[in-house]
């Protein structure tokens, strides 16, 4: 096999976190969360649903809009992923605004159903593909869906795992904190300890690295969910797999 | 009972200023046509509700002025960038944000499809969404068991006028819109529904089983107008596709207010543009 890609070995990374789930769901813009979860769907003998929003081959939905976040309510639902134009260390995100929110120096298009999904999908990945203390800081300046809430909120759902261009974080539930899981092929502890802006728990022995899809494993990103991925993504699958 | 059928820029002329106007997002079906008519008529401090979020649409209206408040889950224009007037607008303070998640838009419009004052949903709390609406509350749910289970109360959303586009329609006010049935929810919350359709078919679309499970009745239908191409310069879901040319050529252009007074000139407010309508 050629050299593998990153996309490939967070595609390989985030997938091991959805195996054994009986529905993913994928947001808008998220061509390595949906290829993941088209990857897990393989190893899955039929038993695993994936509706990818904005898909017409991979969306079951026929009641409108509303529909996907009734399912997720009910929890019908088990994975989803969000980003964040910033993520803090109490897992919070932000896609609003940074600096003041009545006049912010910049503002993103804004919270979609994240101030809902985080609350109530028991798995939720988070993804960023900018690891840089920009990105990754110690406080959002907007919060459009908390990280944790107090004992008496109803909070089925919530973060489970942050991957990035440089790490995969999981989530430490009773320090409401993320721990480094593992450092991707290429990048060292020290320089993710420079580029986050938030303090996180480092494991006891040593970190491990990322692991890299298997030559079987890395067939069936190249092969079938390559080309399932083309439908929804056509330029994310023509860069990084020659889709044409 | 017949829809009233007017032209479109007769159908525009009928929402006043300062309407609560809920709009569609870019991938379901939008009346571009019908929002270049309200541009032309310079509609003044208009409240556009996304349902749930806002894309096209909302940026060219409030490039030209034409709104004070959005109610919306996202501005997106998708894979083309940040929505440029919308981004510049708010920065400046010139229109008042009422930032809400997705489903909170669809709850607040099924209490109005309902006839309740309110719907309670979960999630929001602990969020600066939340901290924002001082329109919504936090109470307890009036059926928990022992210990508080906190909860939060969104008023009944009811806008003035739900604008939408739809393949196709009948003289009796009858409009399929397929799957995408958040159409149908803004037309059973709004207070009148306007709808621009690429053709009005002969017959009654009720009569056929198969149109009649995707189809907006008329009893919430006030007025249909004829636009071929409706959408423009956006697509329809099994219709046309976007004019990827023409929208990359609108966000350059929106990146300054000059540039989309040039992009206002020369498609929006032009006689050729208007007669083409």
């Amino acid at each position: 096999m050629s050299t593998v890609l990153l996309e490939e070995i967070l595609i390989n990374a985030i997938s091991k976190n959805l195996d054994g789930l009986g529905h993913i769901a994928v947001g808008a813009s998220s061509p390595i969360p949906g290829a993941a979860a088209l990857l897990a769907r393989t190893r899955s003998n039929g038993s695993m649903r994936v509706s990818i929003l904005g898909s017409e081959d991979n969306n079951f939905f026929s009641d409108g809009g509303k529909e996907i976040f009734d399912i997720a309510g009910q929890g019908r639902m088990d994975a989803f992923f969000l980003s964040g134009a910033q993520i803090d260390g109490k897992a919070n995100v932000n896609l609003v605004a940074v600096g003041d929110y009545n006049q912010p120096k910049a503002r993103f298009p804004g919270s979609f159903g994240s101030g809902y999904l985080y609350f109530v999908v028991p798995r939720v990945i988070l993804f960023r593909l900018e690891h840089t203390p920009r990105t990754l800081v110690k406080e959002v300046d907007f919060i459009s869906a908390p990280g944790f809430s107090d004992g008496d909120i109803y909070r089925p759902g919530g973060p489970y795992k942050l991957i990035t261009d440089r790490c995969l974080f999981h989530v430490n539930k009773q320090k409401k904190c993320f721990e480094l899981e593992s450092v991707h092929p290429g990048h060292t502890v020290d320089e993710i300890l420079e580029q986050t802006g938030f303090e996180f728990l480092l494991p006891n022995n040593e970190v491990p690295e990322t692991e890299t899809p298997d030559d079987a494993t890395l067939k069936v990103i190249r092969g079938e969910v390559a080309r399932e991925i083309s439908e929804i993504y056509p330029s994310f699958a023509s860069r990084v797999f020659g889709i044409k | 009972m017949l829809a009233r059928e007017l032209t479109i820029e007769e159908l525009a002329s009928e929402i006043p200023d300062g309407s609560k106007l809920a709009l569609p997002p870019d991938y379901a079906y939008c009346a571009l046509s019908a929002v270049r008519a309200l541009i032309r008529q310079q509609k003044r401090e208009l409240h556009l509700v996304g349902v749930p979020s806002l894309g096209f649409q909302a940026d060219m209206l409030i490039g030209a002025g034409c709104v004070a408040t959005v109610e919306t889950a996202a501005v997106t224009l998708s894979e083309y960038g940040l929505a440029p007037r919308f981004t510049a607008a708010v920065k400046s303070g010139s229109i008042t944000m009422m930032d809400a998640t997705c489903p909170a838009i669809h709850a607040a419009l099924q209490a109005s499809e309902k006839g309740i004052p309110f719907i309670p949903l979960r999630g929001l709390i602990g969020s600066d969404i939340l901290k924002n609406r001082k329109d919504w509350k936090v109470g307890n749910n009036p059926f928990a068991d022992e210990k508080d289970d906190p909860i939060v109360f969104l008023p009944a959303l009811k806008p003035d006028v739900a604008l939408i586009h739809a393949p196709i329609g009948d003289k009796f006010g009858n409009v399929w819109v397929g799957v995408r049935r958040e159409q149908m929810l803004m037309a059973h919350a709004a207070k009148t529904t306007y709808v621009t359709v690429e053709e009005i078919v002969e017959g009654n679309i009720m009569e056929d089983l198969q149109l009649k499970a995707a189809a907006i009745p008329g009893i919430y239908i006030n007025v249909i107008a004829e636009a071929k191409n409706g959408a423009w310069p956006i697509g329809i879901p099994g219709g046309y596709d976007s004019d990827h040319q023409h929208l990359k050529g609108y966000v350059e252009l929106a990146q300054t207010a000059e540039g989309f007074d040039q992009y206002k000139n020369e498609h929006i407010y032009n006689s050729k543009a208007e007669a083409a309508e």
